[in-house]
């Protein structure tokens, strides 16, 4: 039996597709991300399989039971941490858990042990308004919150947008130790970093699921070759790049761009050609794709 | 049950951790029941009076000391030309001119028939109407004395008596209708903004998720707007009776009775709108142009109904705090017995059941 069940999901606004004949299955107790832009329809998705909105058409069952149906049975068994930050900013942090304790029939004493690696770390600041937490123990407080009525299922929306660095590392140990309690944790991002943390994910882009797979198996289908270049003058590059036959892709990743190129071109005529163009200190590496570089072809793919 | 109060406490912390919603809350009706007692007053009091009096004679001096005694007028300033009148007003602060004929006493003694001319300033006609409902008053008593001195038989005095509000003191119009005000105020206004808060803030999305029904978040919400409302029910009645001096006469459960019905009314309002508005500035406006507007011009509190265009009664007549306001003017001042407001509280509790049905029907238990 799935935690999550989805089938052939569609929702529009006004026309406008934000689900787009979605299905996918979340197995019990693993940890799914849904990897995609701004806009692509992760948070509709979420919102419909938490009820808080109709879907057009198609069926959703979270822990077997009908969202649209037997949507308070739902309330009951999952948690929720929306994109923005939902909690009291005039209440302390204590109180906010408090009152979400009391509101999901709980108490925090019962369910202490479920929290306590992330709660430990806001525990100095109990008697602070949440209003004045920094952004990181915000989410920290909200997933506090949103897990202490020991949900079967857990849907958090973008938790780490806006969210420092070190901070979203701390987070996402938090969920894999939450992994390890049992619950199954769907989890929505538009970083691809923390992509392959997930056991499973699911590309998204405008209202479609383009694949879903394991992180792994999703590198490792990458087709081609993929090279980093680097110059020194990475302000041009990457229009020279684009302008060189035999280059099939090139986008800007970090601090390098990223590049496919076909068989009529060699490291070595690209090389060339870049000198000709007069960029000095040329590297090109040979590298291993990310997840970023999947979905980026994926796109291609698409037609976007 | 523990969730209920858990959640009207977290309300609690609400309110009186924002000192804007607490003055707003706590300190307005104070503030109106004020203004309106004092500030705001319709009564005539001190009316700077101007003098023509070519005759200056005993008779005269006579009517012009029974002026300055009253407590309505005080003699500003003789005028010895006619055609300064047209300049008092315009310059000076003088509320009437008092000219008298010519020959006033001769006149007054040998002809029967002496004139004073009142003129008052006709841009504030209430006003005007009152300053010379009060002169009139004066001269006539002067005139019953020295005539009956005289002897003479005939003149009859008309003899005003106002029933319920024998000074004519605004306050007692102003009451009924700030209670009618603050309480539609803070329950319609306040309830409405409480709950869109929420949506506005993304909680209400995680307390929809919630195991608690909404139909106890909704009564949870509105717990303290009730309690809040009370206490101001109370504080009105305390101000009204202590400071401003205005007696409740009637039955005081009976009051509440009907007040209680009343806040239940707005409440539900006040549901009603957060139902169909999503910030918390459409709540603010809806429930500001929407409801104070009606309250303060189409009630009866600032224009006599009876007094408007047919179809503004009409619509008055759809406006809650028009009968409320009415129920309190019987109830308070009149001192009236139950059956006489009925007539109020059946089209009160009406209109609660109705406006209770549409937002519960309205309410919705997923986001948009």
């Amino acid at each position: 039996m799935n935690a999550v069940s989805v089938n052939r999901l569609c929702k529009s606004y006004n026309g406008v597709k934000a689900l787009d004949d979605v299905s996918f299955d979340v197995a019990k107790g693993e940890l799914y991300g849904i990897i995609g832009p701004d806009g692509a329809g992760k948070t509709t998705l979420f919102r419909i399989l938490t009820t808080l909105i109709l879907p057009d058409k198609g069926t959703a069952l979270v822990q077997s039971t009908d969202v649209v149906k037997d949507y308070s049975t739902i309330r009951s068994i999952i948690g929720y941490m929306p994109g923005k930050f939902s909690l009291y900013q005039d209440l302390t942090v204590e109180e906010n858990l408090n009152f979400f304790a009391t509101v999901f029939n709980t108490t925090v004493k019962e369910n202490y042990h479920l929290i306590e690696d992330i709660y430990k770390h806001i525990e100095p600041f109990r008697t602070r308004r949440a209003g004045k937490l920094s952004g990181g123990m915000k989410q920290k407080l909200a997933l506090s919150c949103a897990l202490i009525h020991k949900p079967d299922v857990l849907f958090l929306d973008e938790p780490t947008t806006g969210v420092d660095p070190v901070s979203r590392k701390e987070f996402w140990e938090m969920l894999m130790k939450l992994k390890k309690q049992g619950i199954t944790i769907i989890v929505s991002t538009p970083y691809m970093d923390e992509a392959k943390l997930c056991d499973r994910i699911a590309l998204m882009q405008n209202g479609k699921f383009l694949r879903i797979d394991t992180p792994d198996n999703i590198v490792a289908s990458y087709p081609y070759r993929l090279w980093a270049v680097r110059s020194s003058s990475m302000h041009i590059l990457l229009d020279d790049l684009r302008s060189c036959q035999g280059i099939t892709s090139s986008f800007s990743f970090g601090t390098c761009y990223h590049a496919t190129m076909d068989e009529t071109l060699t490291v070595e005529k690209l090389k060339r050609y870049l000198l000709d163009k007069g960029h000095h200190n040329i590297e090109i590496n040979e590298i291993s794709p990310t997840v970023e570089d999947c979905f980026m072809l994926l796109l291609k793919e698409d037609g976007v | 049950m523990r969730q209920f109060i858990i959640f009207v406490r977290k309300e609690f912390f609400h309110i009186f951790r924002d000192v804007r919603t607490m003055l707003i809350l706590l300190g307005m009706p104070v503030a109106q029941m004020l203004l309106f007692g004092f500030a705001i007053t319709t009564e005539v009091r001190n009316t700077k009076v101007a003098v023509f009096d070519p005759s200056q004679s005993m008779e005269t001096r006579e009517i012009k000391e029974r002026f300055q005694a009253s407590e309505y007028f005080s003699i500003n300033e003789e005028i010895h030309d006619i055609s300064r009148i047209n300049d008092v007003f315009k310059y000076g602060d003088i509320g009437l001119v008092l000219v008298f004929s010519d020959n006033f006493e001769s006149d007054m003694l040998h002809g029967g028939e002496a004139s004073v001319q009142l003129i008052t300033d006709g841009t504030e006609p209430n006003q005007a109407s009152m300053i010379t409902g009060y002169a009139t008053n004066i001269l006539s008593q002067y005139q019953r004395e020295v005539s009956g001195i005289d002897g003479i038989p005939f003149s009859i005095i008309p003899e005003i008596k106002m029933l319920y509000n024998p000074q004519a003191e605004s306050a007692y119009n102003f009451v009924p209708g700030v209670m009618g005000m603050i309480l539609m105020l803070i329950c319609a206004m306040m309830t409405s903004i409480a709950i869109v808060r929420e949506k506005e803030n993304g909680t209400m999305e995680i307390l929809l998720v919630s195991p608690m029904k909404p139909i106890y978040i909704i009564l949870a919400k509105v717990t303290p707007y009730f309690a809040l409302s009370v206490v101001n029910l109370i504080t009105i009645l305390l101000l009204s009776v202590f400071v401003l001096g205005v007696p409740v006469s009637g039955s005081l459960t009976l009051l509440f009775g009907v007040s209680l019905i009343f806040i239940f009314l707005a409440l539900s309002l006040g549901i009603l709108i957060s139902n169909l508005v999503s910030t918390q500035v459409a709540a603010m406006l809806a429930s500001g142009m929407g409801l104070m507007m009606p309250v303060m011009l189409l009630s009866g509190l600032m224009f006599p109904i009876e007094s408007m265009p047919q179809i503004l009664q009409w619509i008055s007549a759809i406006v809650p705090a028009r009968w409320y306001i009415e129920a309190v003017r019987k109830i308070m001042i009149q001192g009236v017995e139950a059956q006489y407001v009925m007539r109020e509280i059946f089209i009160l509790l009406f209109m609660a059941l109705l406006l209770i049905t549409l937002s519960l029907k309205k309410f919705k238990t997923r986001l948009s």
